[in-house]
């Protein structure tokens, strides 16, 4: 090459601050998915929902009452019976309620589940407060055991006055490969 | 602006090495640049038959040819190859041979790296096309390889495909690097960036988008790959993950990418018009702001392919909008290129055929684009005909036909000799009516509903199919004529003049047809 050292020195330069803005943008990758979590958590959007919560007594807007609906399904492959024993209840804003889902593992091994909440619409994730809730921990069923598991939420009074349904849902997923030892 | 002369030594007299070994080793960007183009020619026709195959079983409504299984590996890798094997190599070796003529620097900045980068490309397509022949079969969840369909119900071979994207991020990335190094340290003296012709610009800015958005891409197969091996869990929702994530950030990489893959064409294609306008580019600098508006736009956009994912109202308001504004800056280009031939001199030669072209169908598939961009009507048009239309006016009469002016527009340059005119213009007229025949009525099926990445369908769209693959057909077999006039253009011809054609302006046309293997070793004086 007919490149002065200077040149060449130069170009080296830029070359060692691209690869690092290639490093950096590496790591931003990984960075977004912690952000994706803040994120949704602090729009709530994407229906995540933040808890348990400490169990206030407040105000219970009587003047109005809410649908609340329960959905259960199955991730794919995942054999056990799980299902809300109500499916549909209906609540005044602020008043602690408390409902029971049934899970029962029908195979011959013991296995590990985990519920995964979600909230629709999206804009009412905030107002679902949870004091104790099956999905918060993961659930071990033995073979062929059944258990009831209980979800204790209230609306906040503050939801606003368009929503008149809310409706949770809850996946379950094989934990298996995930179990908090 | 040292582009330095001073230790003028002998090396710029003699010519290649012989044999192989000249392009194992070769730095010459020269060199480095046929490679490019012809590894992208050849990884073409691998694609383009893959197409075929796609197109073959459906002639016909039921399945006649192939498994469907067989089917999902074809469309996966004719995106893979179309677009990290073709296109992206293509204009990273249009960049190698013409950016350090165009700004008068001898050599690329970083020779060495730039033979490694090229030379990792090879590898990284043959492990991914190898998959073919093993046991689990290749890639068959897409293109854009959504989780979980790539990491819980992938194939095994899933892991090649995720090394094979690391090697052709990393030979991109180290493509970029040079690109931006060349431009900023190699000019000629008095060529100031506002100087520069607008490949070399639209060059700059994409070279920035691949180093802001390759290593993220990169990231993501590697949260896939800690999925599969690793018990991570970034995608799986049973371990706290979300699959939704995969596709933000996988489209945080994609969305910059498809501007990776046309911006060098709207370069390609404002150094052709104003040559056989005979005319200056209108508008040079709005060009060079619009098309940096363009890159900047493409970071805040990439929800608008996620409209169906179920994203809240402002969140789809906001990519709605955002996506629309970029319909400005390109309407500017759009604008300027019809202005630079409004009352010019124009001649019709191939080049000029292909970068017309492009501008009157890369505009269809924008105003496409715009159809999609708007949220309720994306719900109808989502995962349809449509969208596959939409992304092959922009990807095939849009960049692959910037790519096939490029090489027409600078092939006598390069081999010194003029290729085929009649040739030329055969092959020209064969694509165009071939792809439009191909794409038009893939508009019309997928309004209809007909669902894209499904080997059957139902038999109202029978006819319109019948018709796509007869034009596929006629298209791809149509780039043969391509392949004919590139040899004969190489073997001989009527000898090229310096100028070659008789508007172009730029250093390039200031050296000799063909261009010397070493070229200015002194630095050229630009006013």
């Amino acid at each position: 090459m007919t490149d002065s050292p200077k040149t060449g020195f130069k170009a080296g330069k830029t070359a060692l601050k691209l690869v690092l803005a290639a490093v950096a943008m590496f790591g931003f990758g990984f960075a977004l998915v912690p952000l994706y979590d803040v994120f949704c958590e602090f729009t709530g959007i994407n229906g995540k929902i933040t808890g348990p919560v400490e169990r206030v007594e407040q105000w219970v807007d009587t003047s109005r009452t809410i649908k609340v609906q329960f959905i259960t399904t199955n991730n794919a492959g995942m054999p056990w019976e799980f299902e809300a024993l109500e499916e549909e209840i209906e609540v005044h804003p602020g008043a602690w309620t408390q409902v029971e889902f049934w899970a029962l593992n029908p195979t011959q091994q013991d296995m590990v589940g985990q519920a995964v909440p979600s909230v629709s619409p999206s804009e009412a994730t905030e107002y679902v407060q949870k004091t104790e809730c099956f999905c918060f921990s993961q659930q071990t069923l033995a073979a062929g055991e059944g258990r009831k598991m209980p979800l204790i939420f209230a609306l906040d009074p503050k939801l606003p006055p368009h929503i008149r349904t809310v409706t949770m849902s809850y996946t379950i997923f094989d934990a298996g490969a995930f179990a908090e030892k | 602006m040292t582009t330095a002369t001073d230790q003028h030594d002998d090396h710029g007299h003699h010519g290649p090495a012989k044999g192989i070994m000249r392009w194992v080793l070769t730095t010459n960007h020269k060199d480095i640049g046929s490679m490019y183009l012809w590894f992208s020619f050849i990884m073409l026709f691998i694609g383009g038959t893959m197409a075929l195959i796609v197109r073959s079983e459906l002639f016909q409504p039921g399945m006649q040819l192939i498994e469907p299984e067989f089917f999902n590996q074809m469309t996966t890798m004719h995106g893979l190859i179309m677009v990290f094997g073709v296109i992206m190599p293509a204009f990273v070796g249009l960049a190698n041979w013409m950016v350090p003529l165009m700004v008068g620097a001898p050599d690329m900045a970083l020779p060495r790296m730039n033979n490694w980068s090229f030379w990792i490309l090879p590898f990284a397509f043959g492990m991914l096309l190898f998959t073919l022949f093993t046991e689990a079969g290749a890639p068959n969840f897409g293109w854009t390889f959504y989780a979980p369909l790539s990491t819980t119900y992938a194939p095994s071979s899933v892991t090649f495909f995720i090394f094979g994207v690391h090697m052709m991020g990393i030979s991109s990335i180290m493509g970029a690097i040079n690109i931006i190094a060349t431009i900023l340290n190699l000019r000629a003296p008095g060529m100031t960036l506002m100087k520069m012709p607008l490949f070399v610009w639209t060059w700059l800015i994409t070279a920035y988008l691949l180093i802001a958005v390759m290593p993220v891409l990169a990231g993501v197969v590697t949260m896939m790959l800690m999925d599969i091996h690793f018990g991570t869990s970034f995608f799986d929702a049973a371990g706290g993950g979300d699959p939704v994530l995969f596709q933000h950030v996988f489209w945080f990489f994609g969305h910059p990418e498809v501007y990776i893959m046309i911006l060098p064409a709207f370069g390609i294609v404002s150094q052709i018009i104003p040559t056989f306008a005979r005319k200056p580019l209108f508008g040079y600098a709005s060009m060079v702001y619009a098309t940096s508006s363009i890159a900047f736009l493409s970071f805040i956009v990439w929800a608008h392919h996620m409209f169906t994912v179920g994203l809240p109202l402002q969140t789809e308001l906001f990519f709605m909008y955002a996506t629309m504004l970029i319909a400005i800056p390109t309407g500017v280009k759009v604008f300027n290129w019809v202005s630079t031939m409004f009352r010019g001199s124009m001649t019709f030669e191939t080049p000029m055929l292909f970068a017309l072209a492009f501008v009157v169908l890369f505009t269809i598939g924008g105003f496409s684009g715009l159809m999609l961009a708007i949220a309720p009507a994306d719900f109808q048009y989502h995962d349809t005909y449509f969208v596959v239309a939409h992304f092959h006016y922009v990807l095939v009469p849009g960049a692959l036909f910037g790519i096939i002016a490029g090489v027409y527009y600078w092939l006598p340059k390069w081999t010194g000799h003029y290729y085929d005119e009649k040739l030329g213009k055969f092959h020209f007229w064969m694509s165009f009516i071939g792809v439009n025949v191909t794409f038009f009525p893939m508009h019309f099926v997928g309004l209809a509903g007909m669902p894209r990445r499904i080997p059957d369908y139902a038999l109202q769209f029978a006819d319109f199919n019948a018709i796509v693959t007869v034009g596929a057909f006629v298209f791809g077999f149509s780039q043969l004529i391509l392949l004919y006039a590139v040899i004969k253009c190489i073997r001989g011809g009527e000898q090229a003049s310096d100028e070659v054609w008789e508007g172009a302006e730029g250093l390039e046309w200031t050296l000799p047809s063909p261009t010397p293997y070493h070229t200015f070793a002194e630095a050229p004086e630009v006013k």
